[in-house]
């Protein structure tokens, strides 16, 4: 199995910032904002998008993680999973929730994510952040922000590493599908 | 990650392994109750049939509102309202439920191994919520949840479970339970309610609740089944009371950060005093919500996985 | 009737001492001489080479079911078993509907024995009328009719005054009592032994202690009557003591077990399979070593099957609502052979001539003028016990599937074969 290196750590950093510069200027600031990482790399995500926040505009952005286990459609073929938690301590209606995710592929976690987000509330609108976008989607659903866009082919494997788990930021493609 | 097991039938032949799924599962779920929308899709289109063949209300609601949270569709079969108060075996209500291709039956039953003996006959998952006086497995993983919620890990706890250890399914699973999560066990009663060599199941037997009042951690009362003094098993309510009964004044000589538990409905004024039963201390109402959660994870679990049709 | 010599095979006649290789004449369905070599002429000869021949065995605990539950057995299907069994005496217990307690039913039931003309049936008349242990059935009419000994089968008469008087009675028609032990005040409706297995599954355990009170006070009584009791069933440790001791004495005391007591235990009731469900229970693996001993010390007299066929719909209840009992005519020679370390001869001598003699009934023996009702069976062939193929109307027994040592190869009935290679001879 080659693999071959994508991203190191200095340009995943330099994408997650760009990414909330992003989401800031489209956004007119953060003060509507929050975020809501998908379990469990993209809670780690919006984690450093909220912090970057924080040294651009000296504002918190909340941050939530979300868990799409209960709202997955192949669990009658796939079986139960591991369920992460959901913790969203904070009220969504009204807000713009962004929501972070590390690659985006399907499309069908995202669609998942965003049934689940209606039974939390009624945001103003919805967005999606996400580390790596390898195509390949099966419903119509597009991000508004990408920290790199990476054609794949649906053999090749798309891995990411993040510190808080794997103690490295990078991301590798694979072949090994 | 599923269970080992398609079924829910005892604790005793459930894994550590399972167990603490069940338990980080039930920990993920709780969260759904507090929703302002108590629904989640995950189960959607899945048939659970409840068969209580023996009254209760708190199990049942649990299991019910369990199921209705993970949008699973729910029958409920009483004793009163079935066959089988026309004389229809347990085979062909067995038959029955097969031939409408329930997912998942959860049966309550005076006979002991009467879960098992559905499971023998039928291909949806069975869970267990009490058979007889042998095990009530889904009590006793919602203590579990409960006790680790507020004491952490177990390993190395104390537990003393009072009263009625003999008649009692939920005495069963909680000893084996909670001696599977490493904790200690101890059963008080008096002598005619402490089954045979319940020593090999993992307890320590005392009939002394003083005696052991200030060394435990966990205080579980069970609920004393006033009908059973008919038998001559049992002492007279008042004797009954003054030995193993639990108010305040005994409560003061337990360790500070001691917690009570109870799997209701309580009988105020007899094992448990009513100043007890109001006390901060006493996580009834605790066991009652973690109750759902956990058996959301066993549904969820058992349910979300395998298709019963499949 | 023409003569038979069944020849070549070991024959086993405890009676008369005989473990040797030797050849049986039969003349007119009665034995006439057992010699070494037998030459006649004019003589169906069964060549027994490789065979054990011994008596046909007697079964002192039978269930018929008739009259009354038909659908279960009956004394047709009974007998069938029984002699696919290789048993051609069984002794039946009181405990139909009606209730044996009276001569009409006891004379019927011999009748019908009579017609189907396989195994003799010898009916045991009930100690109490309606086996209520409340008054006294008519004995003195029911031995007139043909009953062997008294028994209120699986219940325990706990008045001990009136089972005093019937010790008595019974002893002056020249008759043994046959006790079903079990204090039913200590039983208290319970399922299984009384142990860590009874804790573990949640079902009501029968103290080994229940068996034993009542045993200590039957052979009380019988020292009180004179009387000769024979307990049923023995299944504890405890209680095998209690009889050692007694005979020590020479009270007149005797004993069975059953196959299953013997060869099963309480740790088997894991999955509450109620087949395994017998009263008395399984008991521990400590009882069955002990009852063991006792059969070899002669502390137990008999072996007996207690068979008692179900139908299926009563044994596929939950565990409390099925009803106590197994099928044991076809299983319990095959099941003796494979799990007893005893000597073949002492082993036949438990299935016929002690039986026989507990009984006094002719049977269970090869003496020179008996009824030449002989088993003739294979000791190192194996079988596999397969239900289906039960000849007994009833397929309640755990051992299906089991592959044993023992096979029955024929079963001769008053000199004619009956039974051979699996099938009635027609």
């Amino acid at each position: 199995m080659s693999k071959s290196l994508l991203l190191n750590e200095e340009q995943l950093d330099r994408a997650l910032t760009r990414i909330s510069h992003e989401i800031l200027e489209r956004n007119s600031g953060a003060k509507n904002i929050v975020l809501i990482g998908l379990q469990s790399r993209g809670v780690f995500l919006a984690k450093r998008l909220a912090s970057k926040i924080i040294n651009i505009e000296k504002i918190e952005v909340p941050v939530g993680s979300l868990d799409i286990g209960l709202y997955r459609d192949d669990i009658s073929t796939g079986g139960a999973k591991e369920l992460k938690k959901t913790e969203i301590g904070f009220d969504i209606t009204d807000k713009s929730v962004v929501l972070v995710d590390d690659v985006l592929f399907t499309g069908r976690t995202i669609r998942a994510a965003m049934d689940a987000l209606i039974d939390y509330g009624r945001p103003s609108q919805v967005q999606l952040a996400v580390l790596v976008d390898r195509g390949h989607r099966e419903l119509p659903i597009r991000p508004d922000y990408i920290g790199k866009n990476i054609p794949t082919s649906l053999a090749q494997k798309v891995e990411v590493k993040l510190k808080e788990e794997n103690n490295e930021d990078s991301v590798y493609l694979g072949e090994d599908a | 990650m599923p269970l080992e097991t398609k079924h829910l039938l005892a604790i005793k032949n459930l894994s550590s392994q399972d167990i603490n799924t069940i338990l980080e599962t039930a920990d993920s779920l709780q969260e759904v109750s507090t929703r302002d929308i108590k629904k989640v899709p995950t189960l959607r289109g899945r048939t659970i049939v409840n068969l209580f063949l023996e009254p209760s209300t708190r199990t049942r609601t649990s299991f019910e509102l369990a199921a209705k949270r993970l949008s699973a569709d729910t029958v409920g079969i009483s004793k009163s309202s079935s066959a089988v108060i026309k004389g229809e075996s347990l085979k062909d209500t067995a038959k029955t439920l097969g031939a409408y291709n329930v997912d998942a039956v959860v049966i309550r039953h005076p006979a002991p191994g009467a879960a098992a003996y559905l499971a023998d006959y039928m291909d949806a998952s069975i869970i267990n919520a009490g058979d007889g006086a042998h095990e009530h497995p889904t009590q006793a993983l919602l203590d579990l949840f409960t006790a680790n919620q507020h004491l952490g890990s177990l390993k190395g706890k104390k537990i003393a479970i009072i009263g009625d250890i003999y008649h009692s399914r939920v005495a069963r699973s909680n000893i084996l339970a909670f001696s599977k999560m490493g904790a200690k066990v101890l059963v008080v009663g008096p002598p005619g309610l402490i089954p045979k060599e319940v020593e090999k199941m993992g307890a320590q037997v005392s009939y002394d609740f003083d005696e052991v009042i200030p060394e435990v951690d966990i205080i579980y009362m069970l609920r004393i089944q006033l009908e059973r003094q008919q038998q001559n098993l049992f002492l007279s309510v008042r004797e009954y009371v003054k030995r193993y009964g639990l108010n305040s004044k005994r409560l003061a000589r337990a360790k500070d950060c001691v917690v009570v538990m109870h799997p209701g409905p309580m009988n105020r004024g007899i094992e448990i005093s009513a100043e007890v039963a109001d006390m901060a201390k006493n996580l009834v109402t605790d066991q009652v919500s973690s109750g759902v959660a956990v058996r959301m994870a066993v549904l969820y679990l058992l349910v979300g996985g395998v298709s019963g049709l499949g | 009737m023409a003569k038979m010599i069944i020849k070549g095979g070991r024959l086993i006649d405890p009676l008369n001492k005989i473990d040797k290789k030797a050849d049986v004449l039969i003349n007119e369905g009665r034995v006439e001489r057992v010699e070494d070599r037998v030459n006649a002429k004019n003589a169906e000869v069964i060549d027994a080479s490789g065979m054990v021949v011994c008596p046909g065995l007697v079964d002192m605990h039978v269930h018929l079911r008739e009259p009354g539950r038909e659908d279960e057995e009956t004394i047709q299907t009974g007998c069938k078993a029984a002699i696919a069994g290789g048993i051609t005496s069984i002794a039946c217990m009181p405990n139909t509907q009606p209730v044996n307690d009276h001569e009409s039913v006891c004379s019927s039931i011999i009748e019908k024995a009579a017609e189907v003309g396989l195994a003799d049936v010898y009916p045991i008349g009930a100690i109490s009328k309606g086996l209520e242990g409340k008054s006294l059935s008519e004995m003195a009419h029911l031995a007139e009719a043909g009953a062997v000994a008294f028994s209120d089968d699986g219940k325990t008469v706990m008045d001990s005054n009136l089972l005093r008087r019937a010790f008595e009675y019974a002893n002056s028609l020249g008759k043994p009592l046959i006790v079903h032990c079990e204090d039913e005040n200590l039983s208290d409706a319970g399922q299984i032994n009384e142990s860590y297995i009874s804790t573990v599954l949640g079902l009501k355990g029968i103290p080994a202690e229940a068996e034993e009170f009542i045993i200590a006070r039957d052979i009380s009584l019988a020292k009180l009557s004179g009387a000769r009791v024979h307990i049923a069933h023995v299944s504890t440790s405890g209680s095998v003591s209690l009889i050692r001791e007694a005979k020590k004495h020479d009270l007149p005391v005797t004993a069975e077990v059953t196959p299953h007591h013997l060869f099963l235990d309480e740790e088997m009731l894991t999955d509450y399979d109620t087949n395994l469900k017998v009263n008395p229970p399984l008991r521990s693996k400590k009882d069955t070593e002990a009852l063991v001993k006792g059969l070899r010390d002669g502390t137990i007299d008999a072996i007996a099957t207690d068979h008692a066929p179900h139908a299926a719909f009563e044994k596929e209840k939950e565990f409390i609502y099925a009803p106590f009992g197994m099928v044991g005519l076809e299983t319990m020679l095959p099941l003796c052979i494979t799990n007893l370390d005893m000597n073949l001869s002492t082993l036949i001598e438990k299935l016929t001539v002690n039986p026989a003699k507990i009984l006094d009934i002719k049977a269970g023996n090869l003496s020179q003028g008996s009824r030449a009702d002989i088993l003739i069976f294979n000791n190192n062939a194996k079988v596999e016990v397969d239900s289906s193929n039960f000849f007994s109307m009833s397929k309640n027994t755990p051992y299906n599937g089991m592959k044993l040592k023992g096979k029955i190869e024929s079963v001769i009935k008053k000199g004619k074969v009956v039974f051979k290679e699996g099938k009635f001879v027609e």
